[in-house]
């Protein structure tokens, strides 16, 4: 069996700033070795560890999509000496990548389904990932209606804009964009905390729909409750968490939400799952 | 079952034969304390000093390993890109652990050697060692072995089990492998079999029941393991705590871990390095946000994990072995006895 630390080497191909404060950037990596490619298979919602030697590693989730090829994509926020390293990092400079690592929103049982995803912040990532899976042409038959929250601080913190305007143009997904506040009278969106406009836009729950939440764990701690009252289920929330990781496959021990290793048994529980954990994240 | 008799007079003869097959680790002295070490070429195991102030578990698991390494010199071939260091596989024994430090290693295999992935720095080492165990014969004070699936006689984890009888060893062969290491050793010494059984366990019935500290576990599995965290108890056990890590310092079952890349000139090299859940950095978020930023969140997760969540997950009885050591050492005499205690018999106020 493979060494589970060893990473795949990558090249980056693009850098792109991400956000008007340029506090986050979106890197585009491509493996040295093309079969590293086919090993390092994914499904929306996993992540992996990008890996700088001399400098460290980071867990980040995967924001290019199973249905995208050749390439894959993160987007990292500049916060710790491995976010900052990479920002400095240039086109064509070698690293590496680890994984994929941990589960992934259950696309098996999401077949059929009406999904609302919700998200906040640069906690997007993967939910571009799976916004841009379930769209694709040979999936999106397989889900019923997709309803989009997605919020940030202003109009210029919001991840994939070019995007998320074109997917408000689409009529086969509901996008309900949101700011916390913006002084652009041209914006044309909503105004409020994520939380909020779940429970004022999001889809009233019955047993076909599931919601899928990824945002900074006070995102994740206010949009339950709004959730709750509109009465889905605690089986039907799914949500992806975070926490200080190390390892990435269980075994460094920093994790833990109780028994569950964020890193390996998670990052996607359904809140029925947590509801049976300590709030450790 | 085969049961040799090895001549104290024969021992560092049989020692120094092994040592053409394995590399030796053993009970030495050094600063005035029993420690597990590599042997030298002319340091024997001090078998009347096992009682090591830390387990054997840096044979498998050195305090800092080095995992990986790159060149970062951009005028060379592969800059940039991992490679695996050379790591020593070749087969070793280490001599004299104690019957619960060996039930330690079994329990840390279930962390590192799982069905999705196996950790090759680990398992690679484990795969090369034997390990010839000594029993106890006089346990401990702070020894509640017995009450954690281990005992001064247990045999799991062991390839041979010695049994000091003042003049001579019996060792009791358990697996091929420790057939292999007497084989190696030359040790050859038939006994008879039946009265050395008999023997061995007429002074482990002794051993057992000189150990006076006993640890009831048996209510923890049905426990609901929310009322335990949430039980009021934690602000008094945490309340004296300094934080000072030692407990998981000296725990054979702590392997918790950290990996940090250190470079020199244009050479890099990935390490992991012991870590402890007892800093308040283990969990920090780049965020600054904390999941266990407060004391008891640390000493209530360090004693959940040992005591609950590793039996749930795993359903392999706890991640404590009753070694003593933490007990022994903490400078603030708490003691994961009376905490078990109270784990064990908590009834929420409903």
């Amino acid at each position: 069996m493979d060494n589970p630390y060893m990473p795949y080497p990558v090249r980056i191909d693009d850098i792109e700033i991400a956000t008007e404060d340029k506090s986050l950037k979106t890197f585009k990596f491509v493996f040295l070795n093309k079969e590293d490619e086919e090993k390092f298979s994914y499904q929306a919602g996993q992540f992996a560890e990008l890996s700088i030697p001399g400098v460290g590693e980071i867990p980040i989730g995967i924001a290019s999509s199973p249905v995208e090829k050749g390439f894959v994509k993160f987007t990292v926020f500049k916060t710790g000496v491995v976010t900052s390293h990479l920002h400095n990092m240039k086109v064509g400079d070698i690293m590496g990548i680890r994984g994929p690592l941990g589960n992934w929103y259950p696309w098996d049982k999401l077949e059929g389904k009406n999904v609302v995803i919700i998200g906040g912040g640069f906690a997007f990532t993967t939910l571009r990932s799976s916004i841009i899976y379930m769209l694709d042409p040979a999936n999106r038959a397989k889900f019923g209606t997709i309803d989009v929250v997605y919020g940030a601080r202003s109009p210029g913190m919001l991840l994939y804009r070019d995007e998320l305007f074109e997917w408000e143009q689409r009529d086969d997904i509901n996008m309900h964009i949101t700011v916390d506040g913006t002084d652009d009278p041209d914006w044309k969106y909503n105004v409020g905390f994520v939380p909020t406009i779940v429970e004022q836009n999001a889809p009233k729950a019955d047993p076909d729909t599931y919601a899928i939440i990824c945002g900074p764990p006070i995102m994740i701690k206010f949009t339950q409750p709004a959730l709750e009252k509109l009465g889905y289920g605690e089986e039907q929330i799914i949500m992806s968490l975070e926490n200080r990781m190390k390892c990435g496959i269980g075994m460094c021990g920093r994790c833990n939400i109780g028994k569950e290793l964020v890193c390996k048994d998670g990052p996607v529980f359904t809140l029925k799952e947590i509801n049976l954990t300590p709030k450790e994240y | 079952m085969k049961v040799i008799k090895i001549d104290k007079n024969d021992w560092t003869r049989g020692i120094d034969k092994s040592r053409e097959t394995y590399q030796l680790f053993g009970p030495v002295t050094d600063k005035n304390q029993s420690v597990f070490k590599q042997l030298g070429k002319d340091a024997y195991p001090e078998m009347g000093r096992t009682d090591t102030i830390m387990s054997p578990k840096s044979v498998l698991f050195p305090q800092t390993e080095k995992i990986l390494t790159a060149s970062l010199d951009e005028s060379v071939e592969n800059h940039h890109i991992m490679q695996m260091p050379e790591t020593d596989t070749t087969p070793r024994a280490v001599i004299g652990i104690r019957p619960y430090d060996a039930k330690a290693v079994q329990l840390v295999k279930l962390n590192f050697d799982t069905p999705e992935y196996r950790d090759t720095y680990w398992c690679d080492a484990y795969e090369a060692t034997t390990f010839v165990g000594l029993a106890v014969n006089q346990p401990s004070a702070s020894d509640f072995s017995t009450s954690m699936g281990s005992g001064p006689f247990a045999e799991e984890g062991l390839d041979l089990l010695l049994v000091d009888l003042d003049d001579h060893y019996l060792a009791k062969v358990l697996t091929p492998k420790g057939e292999t290491f007497l084989d190696g050793a030359g040790f050859n010494g038939t006994a008879d079999t039946d009265a050395s059984l008999k023997t061995i366990q007429g002074m482990k019935e002794a051993a057992e029941a000189a150990i006076t500290s006993l640890v009831p576990t048996d209510k923890l599995k049905e426990k609901s393991l929310l009322d335990l965290h949430g039980a009021p108890f934690w602000e008094d056990t945490a309340f004296s705590c300094i934080n000072c890590g030692t407990c998981t310092f000296v725990c054979p079952t702590c392997w918790c871990f950290d990996i940090q890349d250190e470079t020199k000139g244009k050479s890099t090299s990935r390490f992991r390095n012991w870590d402890s859940c007892m800093s308040p950095l283990f969990t920090m978020h780049g965020s600054g946000h904390n999941p266990r930023g407060e004391k008891t969140q640390r000493v209530r997760q360090r004693f959940m994990h040992k005591l609950k969540y590793f039996l749930d997950k795993y359903d392999q009885g706890s991640m404590c072995v009753g070694c003593g050591r933490c007990v022994e050492k903490c400078p603030v005499n708490i003691d994961i006895r009376s905490i078990c205690n109270t784990m064990n018999s908590y009834e929420p106020q409903k």
